[in-house]
């Protein structure tokens, strides 16, 4: 989300899903819309069907682009190439939106200037699209107005996936797609609730809300508020001073820390790092050096396994709770069944942690308590409550309770300290990883539709699991010609930091020289052989673009 | 987009309604509580006029498909009349010609639209039953996990067919020609399965019969309003709950968000909820096997070192798959209590 913070002042999707209607011309790139997000991905192909340009542009021939006007293919890892040409074209072609750049955005000068790198020869070569398709999707998407731009994981797992989303954000302001209904910036977010977990200060540099620990009114502030602890104590506890001032650890340094020592025990709710994250390998390796691990979960998951105590959760109709939604919709979540066994809800299971530590402020008998707190503290929030959201949600920003929430966002200014937008110039990098003799494929990760995550649910569901049973490495008749491999056949697939065994799929959706796995199968573990080089930024690792060397097995 | 539509005021059997303009009058009867009976038409759907079952007199004008014309004002419509009873009963008899009855085995038959005109109509189940003496014999396609399919009560109202099209956008089913006259199947006539169906199931839902029907016993007994867990989407659900287990899920079209659609996850993946493998007790590790303990013993230990690992020996990884509420809970918990700012969740896009 950094890069969109950079460029508008804040980072979610800007729009609401149901403003695909209005689209003149939806623009999907980097997003494998039908299988990640399918409810989405059947409104993006309605809105077609009616007549809306659909422009898609993806490394693999994904299943939109069978319904898109106009599909492009750039190589993996070349997106900020691609859009860079784009702004270039629209500029040279004098299709930008002229009063919205004077009145919206800061001027574009440097950014301009750094178009140059990106003549009509370079941005071919460098994306393998020829000229005039670029051209035909840029102008498209300049002229056929209002028009949408929705990416996803395709542009953020990047070593660079911060310029990607800024080269993004970069071509909606130059044509004015954004700050309108139907139009704007919209990044897909992956699980049910990870925009919630942002929203919420799951992140090492946020408190609720994004606001930096790194300041100290803010600080003062979260000292103020939790010091005095919702119902415990007296009442009138004095403030928590010891709130800390450095920036914490993402996710995978989290992972470095504690495979160098210096992280001694780790709390993990609902997650299961050892198929999800790059380079499992060596998140393996930091679990076994762990003094403490606690998980919490439904299940016993890879991860589990190297647990010292392993706490049972409650699903997702056992309690109640919210969710936010990639629009930020914040929805209510109810139970329906009681938990099984003796399992918990996680918040009961955190507040009991923290009682049984004696500590204030977790004593909560109902989670529309916990809701009343994040609004005190959370402005965006500040007008959410349970009894509002009863039927349809709320999309924050909701200030106060009688906001009525904000279906797109930078209507009138955008969030940056002088209320504009930044157009912000870019250059090219290569992916951390490129083809090579020894490595000659890119691989890159993709989901299936019927497969969430880790699969540790879904694939406990008989249905789920027979339509959809095993990993496949997809790959292209011409690379399967050149390395001498049979659609179906067992294959091993090596990279610099493993090799998976699974199953061949020789089919046309990849170009050559790219193939293609899904993370959902521990038989499979594709992310034991993915690339955690990471994006300085967002720090979110490289998984879609890995060097690798496919075999046939014996 | 949308400006005020406007209202029309019309006459249906001589009670005055009024209606928005550019509505069937089919809609505006069914909204004011008048039944007309029909078959092909869907709300969600453009009308096509196909089973004819929704003829009305209009301004004298006998027979006109109500689901195809638009309300106009002053109009006057007769929704029975001796000459349309038979038009319709006709038209009744001829779908139902084709149509295997077997209602006491069949899924849809407390929601069945057949019956429900055939009840109209004054058509007797039993003489339903004499109409249509065999089945076509056509094989039932059982190949979809969650769905099948038995052409021999396809009464080819073709709602399916514009479902996967007009909604779904994926334009899977079509009509086809099996020998015995029309009916239903996949492009180039493949089972489900081998199919380019996506098993949303969004067709299913829509047949007014039992042709398409889910495979799961859907009798819930009560249902819960809440969001489906799996992607970012947040599609609205109802869960079906039988008991203690969750049986059904549909789709909640007061939500903005998905208007009553579902993928193939989030109305088909509610089952690993009743999973054998769920965990139900703690577990503490002792001597590298997991035994199961109580609550209280677990909650100690894990207190008892979190306090001695405060500051940045310790993290937490929260998870994108909880709630609001209790990713709040675990990052107040990290910093509050133990004092650091190690606290992420797993998908940082
Ligand atoms: S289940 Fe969905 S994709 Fe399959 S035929 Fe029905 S509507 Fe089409
Ligand atoms: S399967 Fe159902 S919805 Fe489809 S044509 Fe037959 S009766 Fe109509
Ligand atoms: S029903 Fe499908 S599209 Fe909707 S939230 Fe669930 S998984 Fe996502
Ligand atoms: S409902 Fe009008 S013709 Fe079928």
């Amino acid at each position: 989300m950094a890069g969109l913070v950079t460029s508008f002042g804040s980072g979610a999707m800007t729009n609401s899903i149901q403003e695909i209607d209005g689209a003149k011309t939806l623009f999907v790139i980097g997003a494998n819309t039908t299988s990640a997000h399918p409810v989405i991905g059947q409104r993006m192909r309605r809105a077609a069907r009616n007549g809306a340009n659909l422009l898609v542009a993806n490394a693999k021939e994904i299943e939109l682009a069978w319904v898109a006007d106009h599909f492009i293919q750039p190589k993996p890892g070349s997106d900020v190439v691609l859009l860079m040409g784009m702004c270039r074209y629209i500029l040279e072609a004098d299709l930008h939106d002229k009063q919205f750049l004077a009145e919206r955005c800061e001027d574009i000068g440097e950014f301009r200037e750094s178009l140059e790198a990106f003549t009509p020869e370079f941005v071919t070569e460098t994306t393998g699209v020829p000229w005039d398709r670029i051209c035909t999707v840029a102008r498209i998407y300049a002229t056929e107005k209002p028009a949408a731009l929705f990416y996803a994981m395709g542009i953020t797992q990047h070593s660079h996936g911060t310029d990607g989303v800024m080269a993004v954000a970069n071509l909606a302001l130059l044509t004015g797609n954004i700050g309108k209904p139907s139009s704007g910036v919209n990044p897909l977010r992956g699980q049910n609730n990870v925009q919630g977990a942002c929203d919420m200060g799951a992140l090492p540099n946020y408190y609720p809300g994004y606001q930096q620990v790194t300041n100290p009114a803010v600080r003062e502030k979260f000292e103020q508020a939790w010091g005095i602890g919702a119902k415990s104590g007296n009442g009138s506890r004095p403030p928590v001073s010891n709130l800390s001032d450095k920036l914490g650890l993402t996710h995978t340094e989290i992972f470095d820390k504690i495979y160098e020592g210096q992280i001694k025990s780790l709390y993990l709710v609902g997650e299961n790092p050892l198929l999800t994250e790059a380079n499992a390998n060596h998140v393996r390796q930091a679990l076994e050096k762990l003094d403490f691990c606690v998980v919490q979960d439904l299940f016993i998951s890879e991860t589990a396994q190297y647990a010292d105590v392993i706490l049972p959760a409650a699903s997702f109709a056992e309690k109640a709770g919210t969710f936010t939604n990639t629009e930020r919709r914040v929805q209510r979540v109810r139970p329906a069944i009681p938990p099984r066994g003796e399992s918990r809800a996680d918040w009961q299971i955190t507040s009991q942690i923290a009682r049984k530590m004696g500590e204030p402020g977790f004593d909560f008998d109902d989670p529309s308590e916990i809701m009343a707190e994040i609004a005190s503290v959370t402005p965006s929030y500040g007008g959410i409550s349970y009894e509002r959201i009863e039927k349809v949600g709320l999309q924050w920003p909701c200030l106060d309770e009688n906001h009525p929430g904000t279906p797109y966002l930078h209507k009138d200014k955008f969030a940056r300290p002088n209320g504009k937008a930044q157009l912000v110039p870019l250059t090219y990098k290569k992916s951390a990883e490129i083809a090579d003799d020894e490595y000659p494929l890119i691989l890159t990760t993709d989901r299936s539709l019927y497969h969430y995550h880790s699969a540790t649910m879904t694939r406990r569901v008989e249905g789920l699991e027979k339509l959809d049973s095993n990993e496949w490495l997809k790959l292209s008749p011409a690379d399967a010609a050149r390395f001498g491999i049979e659609d179906g056949e067992w294959v091993e697939v090596h990279s610099r930091r493993g090799v998976v065994k699974v199953h061949a799929q020789v089919t046309d959706i990849c170009p050559p020289g790219v193939c293609s796995m899904t993370f959902h199968f521990r038989e499979s573990p594709t992310n034991e052989i993915t690339n955690p080089a990471l994006d300085p930024i967002a720090k979110i690792p490289e998984t879609k673009v890995t060097a690798v060397r496919v075999e046939k097995i014996g | 987009m949308s400006q005020e539509a406007k209202s029309i005021r019309l006459t249906i059997d001589g009670q005055e309604i009024t209606a928005e303009e550019g509505s069937s009058v089919l809609d505006a009867a069914l909204a004011n509580d008048i039944y007309i009976p029909h078959l092909c038409h869907h709300p969600d759907l453009k009308p096509v006029g196909a089973c004819r079952l929704c003829g009305v007199e209009i301004d004298g004008r006998p027979m006109t498909t109500s689901c195809t014309t638009a309300v106009q004002e002053g109009m006057d419509v007769k929704t029975d009349s001796e000459k349309i009873h038979h038009a319709r009963k006709t038209a009744m008899e001829l779908l139902i010609s084709d149509h295997h009855m077997d209602c006491l085995a069949c899924a849809a038959a407390n929601d069945c639209a057949l019956l429900t005109d055939s009840a109209y109509l004054g058509i007797e189940p039993d003489h339903l039953v004499r109409l249509r003496p065999s089945s076509k014999g056509l094989p039932i396609d059982t190949s979809n996990p969650f769905f099948q399919f038995d052409p021999n009560k396809c009464v080819i109202c073709g709602i399916c067919v514009r479902t996967c099209d007009e909604i779904v956008g994926r334009g899977t089913l079509e009509f086809i020609d099996r020998g015995f006259g029309t009916t239903i199947g996949t492009f180039g006539n493949k089972s489900f399965m081998e199919s380019t169906c996506e098993s949303c199931g969004e067709c299913v839902v829509r047949c007014p019969v039992g042709a398409l029907a889910p495979k799961r016993p859907k009798f819930a007994a009560r249902e819960v309003k809440t969001t489906c867990v799996y992607c970012g989407v947040g599609c609205g659900i109802y869960l079906g709950v039988a008991g203690d287990k969750i049986v059904d899920v549909r789709g909640d079209r007061e939500r903005p968000t998905n208007e009553g659609s579902l993928c193939v996850k989030g109305r088909y993946g509610f089952n690993f909820v009743n999973h054998s493998d769920r965990l139900t007790k703690p577990l503490i590790k002792k001597n590298g096997e997991f035994v199961e303990s109580e609550w209280d013993e677990a909650l100690e230990l894990v207190a008892s070192k979190f306090a001695d690992t405060k500051g940045d020996e310790f993290a937490a990884l929260a998870s994108a798959k909880c709630t609001n509420e209790e990713n709040y809970l675990i990052q107040k918990f990290t910093r509050a209590v133990m004092q650091t700012n190690n606290v992420d969740h797993c998908a940082r896009l």
